[in-house]
């Protein structure tokens, strides 16, 4: 090492590095299954989506469903449910989303029931736009499941799901 | 560890031993004979304790598991199980919830008692910046032990921490996901949250470790912040004064632990973890620990989901550029006057955003939640970092022994080493 002078890259060089990369790349094989574990497993995965009657949800009720662990509204809006929903101007929303893009039957309303702030359940029929509230942090929803106060960052997501017959929707 | 090794063994077998692995001289000259500041007062017992306390929970921790079970369905009648059938059940488990209490009181005191003293600054940022991570370490720890018993609390504050990364932006949802081993809180997050509850206090053990061994290199401070500048005159062997004066904290620290065991065993839980999880249906009112509620306020206060949750890392994260942040050459607050009025508004702001954080997160508590998390940052980025400039310090005494022997030094046994020091003072 006294003479450290050789410009040239050396074989020695060249096996230094060789065998750094090879040990980097080791460690990373290593350390991927050990991540990768964590993730959702097969089965966990393989939840299958969920079919709900709605048949029995009258007029302005409100009815929750478990679909991958997570509760989901279905919403039998009420005719001024819907009014004040396509009424809004998009401008006042945080969120802007026009209502006639979140649902597929207007009476209809289905929205993944976990508030989009930290992940609780809003109440029902709550909150300053009679949508819903999020008791944790104060986050108010109108009855297009839209963020319109608090600090929620997002309007409740729509799951995917179609009418199989009119009173059927499959979730997922 | 430094402090004069006088450690000779006693027996052949000892010096056998000593010459192969010298582990008797390091806990020698680091509990016996290793030197401490002759004015420490009882808020240097905190150490201690918090050794205790750590004992206590790995041990009560490792019985609990021999009954416990991680599953969703079982987790929650495993735990009451504990309460209802096994032997001293209620006991181990009383004690596991509330020394968990008893751990944070005292890790409070203990950083409040280095905030005061100064005791973050040079020599000792590194033994500082040790000790932030175990707070960190402990409130993941904490965290997930909350997480066990899988009652309402249990699931939803689970829930709502772990939400908490979901703010990342981009990459947020997928870690998410990955954290809980599926779509929402479920049987894989309690398993992994159980494996790292068992992990985490022995990697606790391992950095109280390293803390201890960077103490015992800058050596303690103490209520003066004046270094120990003549080892016979300014300091006492460990064993027996600090041992002893230790001893008799812990003593006194057991018996308060003991009258929350036995008799307000449940006042520091909250009810509703004695309702199973149910995804369903979230508590009206969620929130965390006691422990907890000061950052929970931060994060609250903040409009922002993501601002939110950096303001909360940040408030813990701004500990460790503290030795940093304060510019002042003084030490102890005992001689910085304007800085021991700061440091009282801090310690109220602390309990003010701990009475915050549990109250609803509306209208006016919002709003003081907010002017005090403005005042925890500012003292912090903006007070300490002035205040050493414009402050004018009282005046330090000479030296540890000047500060608390009477002058002219004849005291006692004291005065044999004394004497070779000038008493001109």
């Amino acid at each position: 090492m006294a003479e450290a002078t050789t410009v040239e890259p050396t074989r020695r060089d060249f096996l230094y590095i060789a065998t750094g990369a090879a040990a980097a790349v080791g460690a990373g094989a290593i350390a991927w299954p050990l991540i990768s574990q964590m993730n959702p497993d097969a089965s966990t995965l393989a939840l299958a989506s969920t079919e709900v009657d709605i048949s029995s949800l009258a007029e302005g009720g409100i009815m929750t469903v478990k679909w991958r662990g997570k509760p989901v509204f279905v919403r039998h809006r009420t005719a001024t449910e819907i009014k004040e929903a396509v009424a809004t101007p998009l401008a006042q929303l945080p969120d802007p989303q026009a209502d006639s893009a979140r649902v597929k039957k207007p009476e209809w309303l289905i929205v993944i029931g976990v508030c989009t702030h930290l992940g609780c359940v809003p109440l029902g029929h709550q909150g300053d736009y009679e949508g819903w509230f999020c008791p944790c942090h104060g986050s108010h929803y109108d009855t297009s499941g839209r963020i319109r106060k608090g600090p929620a960052p997002r309007n409740l997501d729509v799951p995917d799901y179609q009418f199989v017959t009119d009173t059927k929707v499959r979730i997922g | 560890m430094s402090g004069p090794s006088t450690y000779v063994p006693k027996s052949a077998v000892g010096r056998w031993f000593e010459s192969r692995l010298p582990i008797m001289g390091l806990m020698h000259s680091s509990f016996v004979t290793y030197p401490t500041p002759r004015n420490l007062n009882y808020f240097w017992a905190f150490g201690g304790i918090l050794s205790l306390m750590l004992g206590v929970q790995i041990i009560t921790g490792i019985v609990l598991v021999m009954h416990y079970t991680p599953h969703v369905d079982f987790a929650f009648s495993s735990v009451e199980h504990i309460m209802r059938d096994v032997n001293w059940g209620w006991f181990l488990r009383y004690t596991h919830a509330n020394g968990a209490s008893m751990f944070f009181v005292a890790v409070y005191i203990h950083m409040l008692r280095g905030l005061y003293y100064g005791s973050y600054k040079a020599p000792r940022e590194v033994l500082w910046i040790l000790g932030v991570i175990i707070f960190l370490l402990m409130m993941a720890t904490a965290f997930m032990g909350y997480v066990l018993p899988w009652g309402q609390m249990s699931f939803w504050g689970a829930t709502v921490i772990t939400n908490l990364f979901s703010a990342i932006p981009v990459v947020g949802n997928a870690i998410t996901t990955w954290l809980w081993g599926g779509y929402s809180v479920d049987n894989p997050t309690l398993n992994r949250f159980f494996s790292l509850h068992y992990l985490l206090p022995f990697m606790i053990a391992g950095i109280v470790i390293l803390h201890i061994w960077a103490l015992h290199v800058a050596g303690q401070n103490n209520p003066t912040g004046v270094e120990v500048k003549n080892v016979k005159r300014d300091t006492v062997p460990f064993t027996p004064y600090a041992t002893i004066k230790d001893g008799f904290a812990m003593v006194v620290f057991l018996a308060f632990f003991s009258w929350f065991i036995f008799y307000v065993p449940n006042y520091l839980g909250h009810a509703d973890n004695y309702i199973p999880a149910n995804p369903l249906v979230t508590p009206s009112h969620i929130v965390p620990e006691w422990y907890f509620l000061p950052f929970y306020a931060i994060l609250r206060a903040i409009p922002d989901k993501l601002g939110g949750v950096i303001a909360m890392f940040s408030s813990i994260a701004v500990l460790a550029f503290l030795p940093w942040l304060d510019t002042s050459r003084v030490r102890s607050a005992n001689y910085r006057p304007v800085y021991q009025v700061f440091f009282w508004v801090f310690v109220a702001c602390g309990i003010g955003l701990g009475y915050l954080g549990a109250m609803p997160a509306e209208g006016g508590y919002v709003i003081a939640s907010r002017i005090l998390t403005i005042y925890y940052f500012a003292f912090f980025l903006i007070i300490m970092p002035l205040l050493g400039l414009f402050e004018t310090p009282k005046p330090l005494p000479a030296s540890i022994a000047d500060s608390v022997l009477p002058r002219g030094g004849s005291a006692g046994a004291v005065a044999a080493g004394a004497a070779s020091a000038p008493q001109t003072k």
